[in-house]
């Protein structure tokens, strides 16, 4: 339990150190928001007024304080391209990257345990044989361009969904997850790919052991061994995968979300790097710090749940 | 573990039909609402009086109103003003409020609202006012509720132009920000950033009522996905396709041919070497075949310009400056030696990446000016850079953009060269041009002061302060379940004017 605990306070001094290193890096790189606001109508006394607006003018360690200390307070400032509060325009945005975060991550782990498994229990099969090949396939599309692919077969082509018909969370739900499926799935399948490779591999070896056949001899199915003595086992490696795959997800759902036309939390980050809007992009980047250390954070408690030896070692 | 994948197998089944089901659901109540592409959020302000760019004031155009508004071909009307006297002079100007006109939020306009609409922009505390030519204002005035009286510093008859100023509700001109109210056809109803911004017709509007009840302006920041959108049904028009995104598109679209208003043009730095050498500037005219690179970069479509005026200025646009220079790659290589380069020189054009077709067009005049002997590297920055270091700090040698003009009047475009203006970008300077320009703007006869600006185009021409291009071709790609799309002169998408087709 300590352990766990040390784990958590580590999580929040990175994500303590990511929020100053991004406050610092934006002091860093060159671009003024204020010329961004005022375009081709700034004048060193328009820039100078709105800089003081801003708050651009005070010293930068008096800035990161103020800033540091509305952090912890839970208050992000105000952006400058939208006229309203950072926290009002993320709680808007984040739900869509996390469902679509989320919407891959259990289409990975969905389909690559059960083709994983389908494939291991036939071994040499034409059908193992077939989603070997298309498993390697899938590995080397990067989501981007998967997307474009599932835009044309099943957007253009099918008439699936409607390509760009993005429907807010807030007014239809169904139509909104409707939408995600896809996106999602050119997130998930890459990353499934890869995971089935682990499993398959890991299921293949397991099989040959010894329990498996005492599990057998136990008078189980095929379907029993594989699901409840195989896979606790073949799954450990692929669990610490599974966590790194989180983590690029979320990462990976800022490019799609362009692809798709998805006004998550990606669109806005692009823009306001763009225009400098500093306390949205620093807001953002803490944001996703939190979901990529939460999301470690769980896989370490998954794996302790799954493979209890990790516990007693330590 | 058997459990938890039946979890997994019923939440995917679920989601699996909602997908299938969610994809023919078309539009509720289609004929009410339509959806209007735009390539870019409104970053800079939902204020009228402080937005500042062109992608801004299009979607603006139709919620707020001057006293007067330009129309479609480019005459001035009367607005929330329903009656305006100008003195001979060109130095008093008298407005009469429209009877029973009323903001969004049902308030009546008043004398009170115009004053202080005109007075904010007037304004001198951030250093030059909102709207520059305000500086002008002796003294602004309320004959009584419904009577406004503008004086005059000095004589302007030119100065209607710019009482295209939003008029604002004076208890919430401070709020437009994150509260619009205007006097428009269309009221704002919500924005969600980056996604959309939704604008409702306004059922009190004081002239003919807008068709379609409800607009979305659905912002698609990937260029990629338009043509996607427009076919998919999501998006209803989307104003500025290019000409390969237009081939594309089925024929349940329209596409319209219109023109950009930009002044397309290689500005180039007058003050540096060598293109403070007049004998430079004109080599790189002579160079350059403003057709080729229609036909190239943009399927020869577009309109040659020969000065700072694009074609909808009508009476001020010069067609006859296109022949100024006509492609001459000998005399271009006379010109260059005569200035004393005769093996020519590298310079550096800085593009602005986000503009597509002003990187095209750099890409085709780096070829051009390679048959002079002139190396021209393309250097593509962000478009803030661009802002900062060649709009304000002048720190460049060429660029490729498009000037547009804020308002109707030649000033908006001619204004920039006079040698002091502050945003003269290209560090022109002629005290001829100066002179002609001065009394273009002093003149109260219409006559005298159309020739002036044309004397000021025409020393543009001639002393090739920048290499002319084009005004650009915009295409419009609108759904044919609707019609009635109109071409402004200036920066605007006006919906109030689209209809069903039946």
């Amino acid at each position: 339990m300590t352990n766990i605990l040390k784990k958590i306070i580590s999580s929040i001094l990175t994500i303590l150190v990511v929020a100053c290193l991004v406050f610092l890096a934006f002091a860093v790189i060159p671009g003024d928001p204020a010329v961004a606001k005022l375009g081709t109508q700034a004048t060193p006394e328009k820039l100078s007024a709105l800089r003081h607006e801003m708050g651009l003018d005070v010293p930068l360690i008096r800035r990161f304080l103020t800033w540091i200390g509305g952090v912890v307070r839970g208050d992000f400032g105000s952006s400058y391209s939208y006229s309203m509060p950072v926290t009002r325009l993320i709680a808007d945005k984040l739900p869509v990257t996390v469902i679509l975060t989320l919407y891959s991550f259990i289409l990975m782990i969905f389909t690559s345990v059960t083709v994983a498994i389908l494939a291991a229990r036939r071994e040499n099969s034409v059908l193992d044989r077939t989603t070997q090949v298309i498993t390697q396939m899938t590995m080397s599309v990067p989501p981007f361009f998967g997307g474009i692919i599932i835009t044309l077969i099943f957007g253009l082509g099918l008439h699936l969904f409607a390509p760009g018909g993005y429907v807010s969370y807030k007014s239809d739900m169904g139509r909104f997850l409707g939408y995600m499926f896809w996106p999602a799935l050119a997130i998930a399948l890459p990353k499934g790919a890869m995971a089935f490779s682990l499993l398959y591999s890991g299921l293949t070896a397991e099989k040959k052991k010894d329990y498996a056949r005492t599990a057998y001899s136990r008078g189980n199915s095929t379907r029993d061994v594989f699901y409840r003595h195989l896979l606790r086992n073949a799954c450990i490696p692929v669990v610490t995968f599974f966590g790194m795959a989180l983590a690029d997800m979320i990462a990976g759902s800022i490019v799609i979300e362009q692809v798709f036309g998805i006004p998550g939390l990606g669109r806005i980050l692009l823009t306001s790097i763009q225009n400098r809007d500093y306390p949205v992009v620093e807001a953002i980047i803490v944001c996703i710090a939190i979901l990529v250390t939460v999301s470690n954070l769980l896989v370490d408690i998954l794996y302790r749940v799954i493979d209890p030896r990790t516990v007693i070692s330590e | 573990m058997k459990k938890l994948y039946l979890l997994f197998v019923s939440a995917l089944v679920l989601t699996m039909t909602a997908a299938l089901c969610g994809c023919g659901g078309g539009k509720a109540g289609e004929g009410d609402a339509i959806t209007v592409g735009i390539p870019q959020d409104i970053e800079d302000s939902l204020d009228p009086h402080t937005a500042v760019a062109a992608g801004t004031r299009e979607v603006l155009f139709n919620m707020f109103e001057g006293l007067v508004k330009p129309d479609s071909s480019g005459d001035l009307k009367p607005a929330v003003a329903s009656d305006y006297v100008i003195d001979d002079e060109g130095k008093t100007y008298t407005f009469t409020l429209r009877d029973g006109i009323t903001f969004h939020n049902g308030a009546p306009v008043t004398a009170d609202d115009v004053i202080a609409s005109i007075k904010r922009c007037a304004d001198t505390a951030g250093g030059d006012p909102l709207v520059a030519a305000f500086s002008n204002i002796a003294d602004i005035s309320k004959q009584d509720d419904k009577t406004v009286v503008i004086t005059l510093k000095e004589p302007d008859t030119d100065f209607l132009c710019n009482m295209t100023t939003a008029i604002l509700p004076a208890d919430n001109i401070d709020n437009t920000a994150t509260n619009p109210i205007g006097t428009g056809p269309y009221m704002y109803v919500s924005r969600s950033p980056q996604e959309n911004i939704v604008l409702k017709r306004y059922d009190g509007y004081w002239g003919e009522k807008a068709y379609i009840e409800n607009v979305t302006f659905k912002i698609i920041a990937n260029p990629d996905t338009i043509v996607m959108n427009l076919e998919g049904g999501s998006v209803d028009m989307f104003p500025r396709v290019t000409s390969a995104q237009a081939a594309q598109l089925s024929d349940n679209f329209e596409i319209m041919e219109g023109t950009m208003n930009l002044v397309q043009a290689l500005y180039l730095n007058n003050a540096v070497a060598p293109f403070d050498d007049v004998r430079v500037r004109q080599a790189l005219c002579y160079a350059i075949d403003p057709k080729e690179i229609m036909d190239y970069a943009f399927d020869g479509r577009g309109s040659e310009i020969g000065s700072s005026m694009f074609p909808s200025f009508g009476k001020y646009f010069m067609p006859e400056l296109n022949d100024t220079y006509n492609r001459d790659v000998e005399k271009a290589k006379a010109l260059l030696t005569e200035a004393g380069y005769p093996d020519g020189f590298e310079f550096t054009i800085k593009v602005p990446s986000n503009y597509t077709q002003h990187v095209d067009t750099a890409q085709i005049l780096k070829e051009e000016f390679k048959e002079i002997g002139v190396t021209a590297d393309i250097e593509l920055i962000e478009w803030n850079s661009w802002l900062s270091d060649v709009y304000s700090g002048r720190e460049y040698e060429g660029t490729v953009i498009g000037v547009d003009a804020s308002t109707l009047s030649p000033r908006a475009l001619l204004s920039r060269f006079e040698s002091t203006a502050g945003n003269n970008f290209v560090n022109f300077s002629s005290p001829e041009y100066d002179a002609a320009y001065k009394a273009a703007v002093s003149s109260t006869d219409d006559a005298t002061q159309t020739e002036n600006y044309k004397k000021c185009e025409t020393i543009l021409a001639e002393e090739a302060a920048n290499v002319y291009i084009q005004d650009p071709a915009e295409l419009v790609a609108i759904n044919k379940k609707f019609t009635g799309y109109e071409f402004y002169p200036l920066y605007a998408q006006d919906i109030s004017k689209i209809r069903l087709a039946k």
